[in-house]
């Protein structure tokens, strides 16, 4: 017999099910009174430093449907490229940024929309910089285990051309489903981002 | 030694895979194309952090947190255990979301249409923040079985839903327990989207007899792994080479 290794197993993940919101958006299905504020809604106040942007967009699943009860969650960095989070060693991050929000998909048109600011970029492994990002997680009825994907920004075309984590995917065809398309709407500059999960159009998803 | 390091690899074959087509509606919302394998970078290796402070106290009391005219009905249960990690030290601070139907196996949501009735006082939501050991409990009602449109006559067994958020967005995770002795875990085709009977078991509560509240509830015990770290120990030596 030799030593053991004494490591746990990971809990295995299990679909959120079609009623995620109960858990993590009570409010929004209307079970009021347990707490005032779900959590994540809100990422930027008037103090928070960085271009103010809107994150939109869709999620599809393999017949070009759209998910109407997926739930969202991004995580991002600040305007200077630093995490809100005690695990960030090489600065103190925007007070007055949390970087993490959460939206459920819009029970009637499948949209998902976030207010945030732009992030600044972070280093790789190597120290070399990635382009600015940010982390997107999907869950929903049917998600077995929730989806790690990206978003990257369409005005960053230098940026994202010495993206190292871009770099990796080996059929360059699909980088674009990685990058979130820029506009101008209400004076915002808004970034589409629709995900798909399946098909043609299928997202890169990661194995992080 | 710190565990400061990239995450243990997900082991794709504890979890369930993508495409499982007895649990219909996963069949077109699987990813066909294989995951891109990427090395933790600072965005994965950080998370959000919830304070104590954004915690009601009846936020782990679903027999409390909604109730209008008196309790919820059902069997009143503690439920309890550790967050912990693959290295099996406690993970504290984590933010637990729960959520679970009534007693008949109702959800308070409004696309649900299942027959069962709806209690007036449960909501069915809760969440908690672990204490420095990785603790954590809360108390509410054992939820029912259900039917639900997969095949023509699919239950699902009592369970309760789980989002845990660790130190990483690397170990963001959400899943379900179960409870120990429920026959309807086996014949359950979300339950079985994992290939590995011990991964299952993983996720089944144990009846926690010694720790039952005398006259007032019975306790399970369900412990919740996120993924460990590699200890920097290594990586450091590694990177001054």
């Amino acid at each position: 017999m030799v030593q053991k290794l004494h490591l746990l197993k990971e809990s295995p993940s299990q679909t959120a099910g079609p009623y995620v919101h109960i858990g993590t958006n009570p409010n929004w299905v209307e079970i009021t009174g347990v707490w005032q504020e779900d959590l994540g809604l809100v990422l930027v106040g008037p103090e928070t430093k960085g271009e103010r942007i809107v994150i939109r967009g869709r999620v599809f699943d393999g017949a070009g449907d759209t998910l109407k009860d997926a739930l969202i969650e991004i995580w991002q960095a600040d305007a200077d490229g630093l995490y809100n989070s005690p695990q960030e060693k090489r600065g103190k991050a925007d007070p007055n940024f949390v970087g993490w929000g959460r939206q459920p998909a819009d029970g009637a048109t499948g949209e998902y929309r976030f207010e945030t600011i732009k992030p600044g970029r972070v280093p790789y492994k190597d120290g070399r910089l990635m382009a600015p990002h940010i982390t997107v997680w999907i869950v929903a009825r049917g998600i077995n285990t929730g989806l790690h994907t990206r978003l990257y920004f369409s005005d960053e075309e230098v940026a994202n051309a010495e993206c190292p984590v871009l770099a990796r995917i080996a059929h360059k065809a699909r980088v674009p489903t990685l990058i979130a398309t820029r506009a101008e709407e209400n004076g915002l500059p808004t970034y589409t981002f629709d995900i798909h999960i399946q098909g043609e159009k299928e997202t890169v998803f990661f194995d992080i | 030694m710190t565990d400061n390091g990239s995450f243990y690899q997900r082991d794709r074959n504890w979890h369930p895979p993508a495409f499982t087509p007895s649990y219909k509606t996963s069949i077109l919302r699987s990813p066909q194309q294989p995951l891109l394998s990427l090395e933790n970078t600072i965005s994965e290796l950080t998370g959000p952090v919830f304070g104590h402070d954004r915690i009601g106290p009846l936020d782990n009391d679903l027999l409390r947190n909604f109730a209008k005219t008196g309790d919820p009905i059902g069997q009143r249960i503690v439920v309890y255990g550790r967050v912990l990690d693959e290295n099996a030290r406690p993970v504290p601070g984590a933010l637990l979301e729960f959520w679970q139907a009534n007693a008949g196996g109702r959800y308070r949501h409004k696309k649900e249409t299942y027959l069962a009735a709806i209690d007036p006082n449960f909501g069915g939501c809760g969440r908690v923040i672990t204490d420095e050991e990785g603790r954590y409990w809360f108390r509410t009602i054992k939820p029912g079985a259900y039917p639900w449109p997969n095949g023509v006559n699919d239950w699902r067994p009592a369970h309760i839903h789980f989002s845990v958020f660790g130190h990483a967005f690397a170990q963001r995770l959400i899943t379900q327990m179960y409870f120990e002795g429920d026959p309807m875990i086996w014949q359950d085709p979300i339950v079985a989207t994992i290939p590995d009977k011990a991964a299952i078991e993983q996720l089944i509560a144990a009846l926690d007899r010694q720790n039952t509240l005398p006259m007032d509830a019975l306790a399970y015990k369900f412990d919740i792994v996120l993924r460990g770290r590699r200890s920097t120990m290594f990586e450091n030596r590694m990177e001054g080479n």
